[in-house]
């Protein structure tokens, strides 16, 4: 079948509109959104499948040869990214059904995750710029849903930050886009690069150059790298755990995930300049996310920095261009975005138990949730990349790649990084699970047992990924040629070239 | 004081009818001409607000017993469905199709799919548009 591509957008958009039908039935609501979420993460798996047996899978939509109509493209990078969003979007909706409250769900909450999860998926599939923004653009009024409803005076705050940092930075992107259409007539991502690499041959005119400037200020204010992440901690803090964990895990790693693409597909000709930047920002990002991971005593302020340390870690990766340092920048992406879900959704629960976030109000959880304890220890030991968990092999390989390209600073800052990472995360464990219990208000009224589910499922798989890297590797170095070598990509979409 | 508003509803009532017929027209037109599902919805949806400023909005509600919400939900039902439908002849996905037909009064018509899809289109922006009218002007 030729639209199987196409299958972990077009599911959960049908089950969306399904899903405004039943808006004041919350058991069928569950029901539906629950079988449109693991249809979709068979589907994803099915495609990783098939991208790893067929090659690269391209889809002419309205059946209009390549540069002409919109092309959706299923490399090795974007059908792992799709399955990944697929697996924690599935892991949040079961999170969900225990926590949000009939209040929320009778409001189209689940119509708001199932178009976000749209968003997302379409978002990485996508092989048309223009197009491109139009799942940005679904993604975040998703986002902008989900962030405010409930309406409590903090969400309300904070989503009107929110809403305004990302209009400017849509314009942004729209502006970008027509500067670049402007410069090479087409939208076509792969037609794209033909055309600047036609106009590159000697050297990259300065108006590419400014575009890729230009690019990386409207993914780096999606993505929170720094100067451009100042609205992500506030932002994130406002709405409820799972709400919180879907974004925490997806919504920067689509930003992250275009700078990839467009750094590695488009802007690959002058890299002395356009990849320097990156590599800097990369770095102050790291850095200063460290600096915050460090200065908070809240758990849920403290995984939140650590978002910006991992996009950070990721983008040193991409700056350095080497096929390793891609590689375990893509190992690491996956890794992130399961481990980080996982993070939200035990925070979400510790902080369910003990009323507040406030760590210094947390202690002796482990005497009477020793399950929860050590699933947050092995996440702890994931996200610092102790090996054999699978925040390893990512930075080993991100290392590497940064020697081998003599990007010293980043592959030094990258492992020193972990260490301070691990000590954040060590804080919550120790302040919150270790000293002597405390009777807590609510906390019996909190469905410990299944909410666990979630995040024991995302742990599990994150250790997976992490022992049976032989067994996933493969996968991952597909992908990696693919952003090494954009002619494949482009040889895959406009079949003629 | 309660005003009397009769040459405003009166009016309403006749050009209500007109602006109906301009927006079908210019759904129909779409294809050919400038128009199409967009601007045709915006206009209805502008024919329903003139009624709610001659009348108030529990007797448009009588006259006109929607759910916008569902409203909007099946115009995207019918969107996708008509790009869906491509899947089931292993076409890719929004391939629209195309005929023409011989109807004995209207004589040669050329029907596409595509007129589907803006059939869509419409009652979403009619739907969103009076979603976001009602909710509004309902709030206290």
């Amino acid at each position: 079948m030729i639209n199987f591509l196409i299958l972990p957008i077009l599911i959960p958009l049908i089950s969306g509109v399904l899903l405004i039908f039943a808006a004041k039935h919350v058991m069928l609501q569950r029901w539906i959104a629950g079988l449109s979420a693991l249809l979709t993460v068979i589907f994803s798996a099915l495609l990783v499948q098939k991208v790893k047996t067929d090659g690269i899978q391209t889809l002419n939509l309205s059946n209009w040869e390549a540069p002409f109509g919109i092309t959706l493209v299923s490399d090795m990078m974007s059908a792992l990214l799709v399955l990944t969003t697929s697996i924690v979007a599935f892991a949040c909706l079961i999170y969900s059904f225990k926590s949000i409250g009939h209040e929320r769900e009778k409001y189209y909450y689940y119509a708001a995750f199932s178009f976000l999860i749209v968003g997302v998926n379409g978002a990485f599939t996508t092989g048309d710029i223009f197009n491109l923004f139009v799942f940005f653009e679904v993604m975040l009024m998703s986002s902008y849903v989900l962030i405010v409803l409930g309406g409590t005076k903090i969400q309300l705050r904070e989503s009107v930050k929110y809403i305004l940092v990302n209009v400017i930075s849509s314009a942004l992107f729209v502006i970008a886009v027509g500067f670049l259409y402007s410069v090479v007539g087409t939208l076509n991502m792969a037609h794209i690069s033909v055309r600047i690499s036609e106009i590159s041959e000697v050297a990259q005119p300065g108006i590419i150059t400014v575009i890729a400037v230009l690019f990386l200020i409207v993914f780096g204010l999606k993505g929170a790298i720094f100067p451009l992440y100042f609205w992500l901690p506030g932002s994130y803090y406002a709405p409820p755990a799972p709400v919180l964990a879907l974004f925490g895990a997806l919504l920067t790693k689509v930003g992250v995930y275009s700078i990839a693409r467009t750094y590695t597909l488009f802007f690959y000709h002058d890299t002395g300049f356009t990849h320097q930047l990156l590599s800097t920002l990369a770095i102050l990002t790291i850095i200063l996310g460290v600096i915050g991971a460090l200065a908070y005593w809240d758990i849920k302020k403290i995984v939140i920095y650590n978002i910006i340390i991992a996009v950070g870690v990721i983008l040193v990766g991409l700056s350095s261009m080497t096929p390793d340092s891609l590689a375990g920048s893509i190992f690491y992406l996956i890794h992130d975005m399961l481990v980080k879900a996982a993070l939200f959704l035990l925070a979400g629960i510790m902080a369910a138990i003990a009323g507040t976030s406030n760590l210094k109000k947390i202690t002796g959880l482990i005497k009477q949730y020793p399950g929860l304890g050590w699933t947050f220890f092995i996440a702890a030991l994931t996200l610092a990349g102790i090996p054999p968990f699978s925040g390893f092999i990512g930075k080993v390989l991100i290392v590497k790649g940064g020697f081998e390209a003599e990007n010293f600073w980043g592959a030094a800052i990258v492992l020193m990084s972990s260490l301070l990472v691990l000590f954040s995360i060590m804080k919550i464990f120790i302040n919150g699970f270790w000293g002597t219990p405390r009777a807590y208000k609510d906390a019996d009224q909190v469905p410990v047992g299944k909410l666990m589910i979630a995040p024991v499922i995302l742990i599990i798989l994150g250790v997976f990924y992490g022992v049976g890297s032989e067994f996933v590797f493969p996968y991952i170095s597909q992908a990696a040629e693919t952003l090494s070598n954009p002619n494949i990509y482009i040889e895959a979409v406009l079949k003629e070239y | 004081m309660k005003t009397n508003d009769v040459i405003l509803q009166t009016a309403t009532k006749i050009v209500l009818f007109v602006i109906v017929l301009f927006s079908v027209y210019i759904f129909f037109a779409g294809h050919y001409t400038p128009g199409g599902g967009f601007v045709g919805g915006l206009l209805t949806a502008g024919a329903i607000i003139l009624l709610l400023l001659a009348f108030d909005m529990k007797t448009v509600a009588k006259i006109l017993p929607f759910n916008y919400m569902n409203m909007t939900a099946l115009g995207l039902l019918i969107a996708i469905g008509t790009g869906a439908g491509a899947l089931l002849f292993n076409k890719p996905f929004l391939t629209h199709a195309f005929t023409y037909a011989h109807v004995p009064v209207l004589g040669k018509l050329s029907l596409h799919t595509a007129a589907i899809f803006d059939l869509g289109v419409f009652l979403v922006v009619v739907g969103v548009t009076m979603t976001i009218i009602q909710t509004i002007g309902e709030d206290e």
